[in-house]
């Protein structure tokens, strides 16, 4: 039985709610959307003006933004077939039974890079991969490896940005999958172990399509963090050396917040909110038809 | 050794592998947080020292990470309680009345997860300097609503559902309002769901450095943006840097570990069971 609510009823539960969020969330991506197509920047207020679509126009031919749009591409097309890989191994070797109480220990600490301050995570690569004072050189050097100036170097900068993405979201892709291989039935995972003894196979035929969801639940939120990848880059490198590892969130802060340039910015913001939500929709899309 | 015991030796050692992978940058943190600038500055590194509790009194003391501390937990757990008041009626409406537009509706709540504060941060800024709440703590508690709400109403609706009904329709043959129903009856029930979702919203709102960067330049900074002024300049204090991490880190481990399987799910935002 469904109870029959008055319209005052609804209202008053749900209208708080939506009521709010439609004044912190909507209402500034719609000011956002009007800025976006003036000339507004907070340094030059007197010359303030409606322009159209200029600024989408000057945005889409920028290399700058293309650049920073390429580096986040990058960022994503390296970092979270790692984190797949590597998630995919602790997951399956979470998910075996036995030495429970380590398994337990193991989830739990699995737990602790992903809930870290971002900011703080960026803080951390500084001080362990300093060139002179850094543990990560240390160690290198133990396996003979000469000092690497990971934060200095633009090349080096941009892998060290890799290592911490992989780093911080690596066992949440682990947990994410290994919450997937629970939703397979003991019964046939039993059966096809009788079957076969190659693990593979197993992983192959019986475990992968019901990982799908999972997987794909992986790539849309790793592809929306990594547009919104600001925290860790920022502290870390400032987005440089030079623009090395200016990504597209911190593009858009360094025109809006150190340029003063809002205009811009927002639709900079606007072009990449657009993606977003084009990048879920294509993945559900593409992954979710396989399953059906 | 038998091949059995071999292989649970060669899992054991995987899995403290994996968790020496996930520990040893706090273990790094914690210890560079007791090092004198000159130990923190020895090349190479040292694992052996005096350890010293002098980082934190100065960056307590000296240079207001104190302060920023409480901002941190004034806009934190502002932010929280009011998501809560917010999100457990629409929670419950969700999860017991039909209505049109009902999918929509969810849909709107969730996709927020999905929106970068930067594409918010600007036109607020402008909002606020013209309603003067810039460097407010009610500018931050306002607009870490677009996550912490979210949050508050996938996990509690999620909450309601697992309630039977038949307690709401006994409640309901005896006179009661749905107001009293959901006060009264279902709201204590979902209590789990209500403390879930709180201890997730506070770590996501303790964790945000955008807005709080952009929104509170001074009087309203909080601990992440504080950290991140520590890097300008050339004298890079390490010690003082880390000490700073490990009092912002400590309360967010902390409650991930108290909320540790509910984590993912608060991460996921319903695309994970």
């Amino acid at each position: 039985m469904t109870p029959k609510v008055s319209r005052l009823t609804l209202a008053a539960f749900l209208g708080p709610a939506v009521f709010a969020l439609a004044v912190v969330g909507i209402a500034p991506m719609l000011f956002a959307v009007w800025k976006s197509l003036h000339f507004f920047n907070l340094t030059k207020l007197a010359q303030q003006k409606f322009v159209g679509l200029d600024n989408y126009a000057a945005v889409l031919t920028d290399p700058v933004f293309w650049q920073a749009m390429g580096r986040t591409a990058l960022l994503f097309a390296v970092s979270v077939p790692v984190q797949i890989a590597i998630g995919l191994t602790i997951a399956l070797v979470l998910h075996r039974p036995g030495l429970t109480l380590w398994k337990t220990l193991t989830r739990l600490a699995l737990v602790l890079p992903m809930a870290t301050t971002y900011a703080v995570v960026g803080l951390l690569a500084q001080v362990m991969l300093n060139q002179k004072y850094g543990v990560i050189n240390q160690m290198l050097g133990w396996l003979g490896v000469a000092p690497i100036n990971f934060i200095g170097d633009p090349q080096n900068a941009f892998i060290a940005v890799i290592l911490w993405d992989i780093w911080q979201w690596t066992p949440f892709v682990a947990l994410v999958l290994l919450a997937g291989l629970s939703t397979v039935p003991p019964e046939i995972e039993e059966a096809a172990k009788l079957e076969t003894k190659s693990n593979w196979t197993v992983l192959r035929h019986v475990q992968l399509p019901y990982l799908i969801p999972s997987l794909v639940a992986v790539l849309i939120l790793r592809t929306a963090d990594t547009l919104k990848l600001f925290d860790m880059p920022f502290t870390m490198t400032r987005g440089g050396p030079g623009s090395a590892t200016e990504f597209i969130a911190i593009l858009i802060e360094r025109v809006g917040n150190r340029q003063f340039d809002i205009g811009m910015a927002s639709a900079q913001a606007m072009i990449m909110l657009a993606l977003t939500i084009l990048l879920a929709r294509l993945y559900i899309r593409l992954f979710y038809r396989e399953v059906r | 050794m038998s091949a059995r015991s071999r292989g649970l030796v060669t899992e054991a050692l995987l899995l403290a592998a994996i968790c020496a992978f996930c520990v040893f940058p706090f273990y790094w943190m914690v210890t560079t947080s007791l090092k004198t600038q000159v130990v923190a500055l020895q090349s190479p590194p040292a694992w052996v020292f005096a350890p010293t509790l002098a980082n934190y009194v100065e960056v307590l003391f000296e240079d207001k990470v104190g302060v920023a501390l409480v901002n941190s937990i004034i806009v934190a757990v502002s932010t929280t309680l009011l998501a809560v008041c917010l999100g457990t009626p629409a929670a419950y409406a969700l999860a017991r009345f039909e209505f049109r537009g009902k999918t929509d509706l969810w849909f709107w709540f969730i996709t927020n997860r999905f929106v970068s504060p930067v594409v918010l941060a600007f036109p607020v800024f402008l909002i606020a300097r013209d309603l003067g709440l810039r460097d407010t703590h009610l500018a931050l508690i306002l607009m870490y609503l677009t996550f912490t709400l979210p949050i508050v109403i996938w996990i509690c609706t999620d909450q309601f559902r697992s309630i039977p009904r038949e307690l709401d329709e006994a409640a309901l043959l005896e006179g009661a309002s749905q107001w009293r129903i959901f006060r009264s009856v279902c709201l204590p029930l979902a209590m789990p769901g209500v403390a879930v979702s709180s201890i997730l919203a506070f770590i996501f709102s303790w964790n945000e450095l955008l807005f709080a960067y952009i929104l509170a330049p001074k009087n309203a900074k909080t601990a992440p943006a504080m950290a991140v002024t520590f890097m300008e300049g050339y004298d890079v204090p390490y010690g003082k840097i880390m000490a700073t991490s490990t009092l912002i880190v400590i309360p967010v481990l902390i409650f991930a570990l108290l909320a540790s399987k509910h984590l993912v799910r608060g991460l996921t935002m319903g695309a994970v069971k």
